[in-house]
């Protein structure tokens, strides 16, 4: 079509002009802020320009509030959640499309009904099963009268394997791989039964190179999840050299009558977004495919 | 009619990983996996072995029932008893938490919260995503520029989104409140329940436009460039076809936004309420799941938290029936 509209494509750019201003102007503000000092916030009106304390509140963030290590607990919840939800989900999706097995809707269906419960409304007995994990076990021995199973005691409070195994629990990975799989040539598979290769050797050699592209994307989305934590944390951690960063910042908000030390947290602001937002930016292809066709 | 042949045929068909998600349920829910469909979803070649699957499913499963089925089903339970906040005793009580939960004006001034903070998310949100991907579907030049920038906000966590807005917002230090103050407006979210609410419902449209923006441009890009030119060439303008045509074509997608929206406004929203608002003033913009949160574990009033935990899941399961059977109708699979 060659069509001339200069008008309507002068509106369009304009929208997009102010569209990415909004986007823009608060994470501008968190660079400026994050730059100037304790007197320079406080004048009214505040300036538009970058300060010169950067480094120097960086450094103080770091120092004082222990981001270096929340910066460390995020990552590695991250990275957690990220390997964990794609190794379980891809076996499990591997078993369910690949294998004639007893059971094989029941299992499918127990997955498929993780997908409808977030977190946030099971909140306090999800709690409760990371605070104890054997409580399930003591549930039952105290029914059966076993009492040594009653005292059994599992505490995941303030670990990593707490942090990051609650929010494993839902298939949303799963159910990507199965109709990824879905659409994976049968020849392939039966190609490589005639050479004799066993269904692990097919999975490997065969079925998770294919899957490259989906893990990959999957892998961005899960990663931007797990670094963006916020409520799981803040309740399974009472160590605050447990938390991740994003609940590091709620501590530094300013509230009441407290010192408004805005500089610092719009510094520790700026760190704690930086990671997730290189990601996106180098990995942007990628992950607008997996986020359209994820659905999550 | 054209709708179907739309999402179907397309590359990166709007909401199309969507609907591939949900088929499986569809065929289970409604044909209950029986009668020969049995087999639905295994492929044509595949293996007889059935100890390597049980291994292979193992981790998810086991994971599932110790952080999934066993606290929902506790969930359930717990909306039935009442503990003491140290748990030393436990007692049967019956409907008594509901009873109690919806006879308190607390509650209900909280879910009127929730409403009108949902609806005007939703509104905010997908107007301005559908205006922006309007937009940058008819440019042709600095597509790419746009789209990278529109997308940052996916990156950032929604407390982030929350405490960046609450400071451009604060009274004392924040330049966009002063320049609100300039104008005449005795801005204070502090004081002002509605400013309070207006900067919740902003900061998570901020953080969720761009996933509107994203959805939305996938679908525009599926609308059939020959029905757009044959409307080009009957003389219809590009608002005009947009209008007509694209806009219907794209309704399986816009629908589905809306039920992200409030699946979004209902559930993911408390980062942004924890960090800036905490629910105040005086329970302004104390949303339900925020409610959640500070009964069971602040005032540790565990029944009553639990049985607002069971509502919350009756709406999550309303809503995801809900997504699945708009997209549903209109589609046809292709699987």
């Amino acid at each position: 079509m060659n069509e001339r509209t200069p008008i309507i494509d002068a509106v369009c750019h304009l929208i997009l002009l102010v569209g990415a201003a909004l986007v823009c102007l608060p994470i501008y503000f968190v660079l400026v802020t994050g730059s100037l000092s304790q007197q320079e916030i406080m004048r009214v009106p505040m300036s538009w320009l970058p300060g010169t304390e950067f480094f120097a509140n960086m450094q103080t963030v770091l120092s004082t509030a222990n981001f270096g290590r929340l910066l460390l607990n995020s990552f590695i919840i991250a990275a957690g959640i990220t390997i964990g939800k794609l190794s379980i989900s891809v076996i499990a999706a591997f078993a369910v499309t690949y294998f004639r097995f007893p059971f094989r809707m029941t299992a499918f269906w127990l997955i498929f009904m993780s997908l409808m419960l977030p977190i946030e409304v099971r909140i306090v007995p999800t709690y409760e099963s990371a605070a104890n994990v054997a409580l399930p076990l003591n549930i039952l021995g105290s029914w059966l009268g076993v009492q040594a199973l009653v005292d059994l005691d599992w505490n995941l409070v303030n670990t990593y394997s707490g942090l990051i195994l609650p929010l494993i629990a839902s298939a949303t990975a799963t159910f990507l791989f199965r109709q990824f799989f879905l659409t994976v040539p049968d020849e392939l598979c039966e190609a490589a039964r005639i050479d004799g290769a066993s269904p692990w050797q097919f999975f490997r050699l065969i079925l998770l190179p294919l899957s490259r592209s989906n893990i990959v994307a999957l892998a961005i989305i899960l990663f931007l999840m797990g670094w963006n934590q916020y409520l799981w944390p803040l309740l399974l951690t009472t160590d605050p050299a447990m938390a991740n960063a994003v609940i590091g910042l709620k501590k530094l908000m300013p509230r009441g009558d407290s010192l408004p030390t805005w500089h610092l947290l719009m510094n520790a602001a700026f760190l704690t977004m930086l990671p997730p937002t290189l990601v996106i930016l180098i990995l942007q292809r990628w992950f607008v495919k997996g986020l359209v066709d994820s659905g999550k | 009619m054209p709708a179907r042949n739309s999402t179907a045929a397309l590359p990166v068909a709007a909401g199309g990983g969507v609907l591939r998600l949900r088929w499986p349920f569809r065929r289970l829910l409604l044909k209950g996996g029986g009668d020969g469909q049995a087999e639905s979803g295994l492929k044509r070649a595949h293996f007889r072995d059935w100890r390597l699957p049980f291994w292979l499913l193992a981790p998810q499963l086991f994971i599932l029932l110790l952080f999934f089925f066993i606290p929902s089903i506790r969930a359930l339970i717990q909306a039935f008893q009442l503990t003491d906040p140290f748990g030393a005793t436990t007692q049967w009580v019956g409907f008594q938490n509901f009873e109690r939960l919806f006879r308190s004006s607390v509650y209900w001034s909280s879910a009127q919260v929730t409403l009108i903070f949902t609806i005007a998310q939703n509104v905010l949100t997908l107007s301005l995503a559908l205006l922006l991907a309007f937009a940058s579907n008819h440019i042709l030049r600095g597509r790419g520029v746009y789209r990278t920038v529109l997308l940052l906000p996916y990156a950032i966590a929604p407390a982030i989104a929350g405490i960046m807005l609450a400071f451009l917002f604060n009274p004392r230090v924040g330049p966009v409140a002063h320049m609100l103050q300039e104008l005449g407006l005795d801005w204070d979210p502090n004081r002002n329940s509605w400013h309070a609410l207006s900067l919740i419902v902003m900061a998570s449209s901020w953080k969720h436009i761009c996933y509107n923006y994203i959805f939305l441009v996938a679908a525009l890009l599926s609308v059939p460039q020959s029905i757009l030119e044959s409307a080009y060439l009957d003389g219809a303008g590009p608002i005009q076809r947009f209008l007509r045509i694209s806009l219907p074509m794209i309704t399986p997608t816009l629908f589905f936004l809306i039920v992200i929206n409030f699946v979004y406004g209902l559930f993911e929203t408390f980062a942004i309420v924890d960090a800036t608002t905490l629910g105040g003033p005086a329970g302004a913009t104390s949303i339900l799941v925020y409610k959640v949160y500070q009964d069971g574990f602040v005032t540790l009033d565990l029944g009553s938290s639990a049985a607002q935990s069971v509502v919350l899941m009756a709406l999550a399961l309303f809503l995801t029936f809900a997504q699945f059977r708009f997209v549903e109708r209109r589609v046809n699979y292709s699987v």
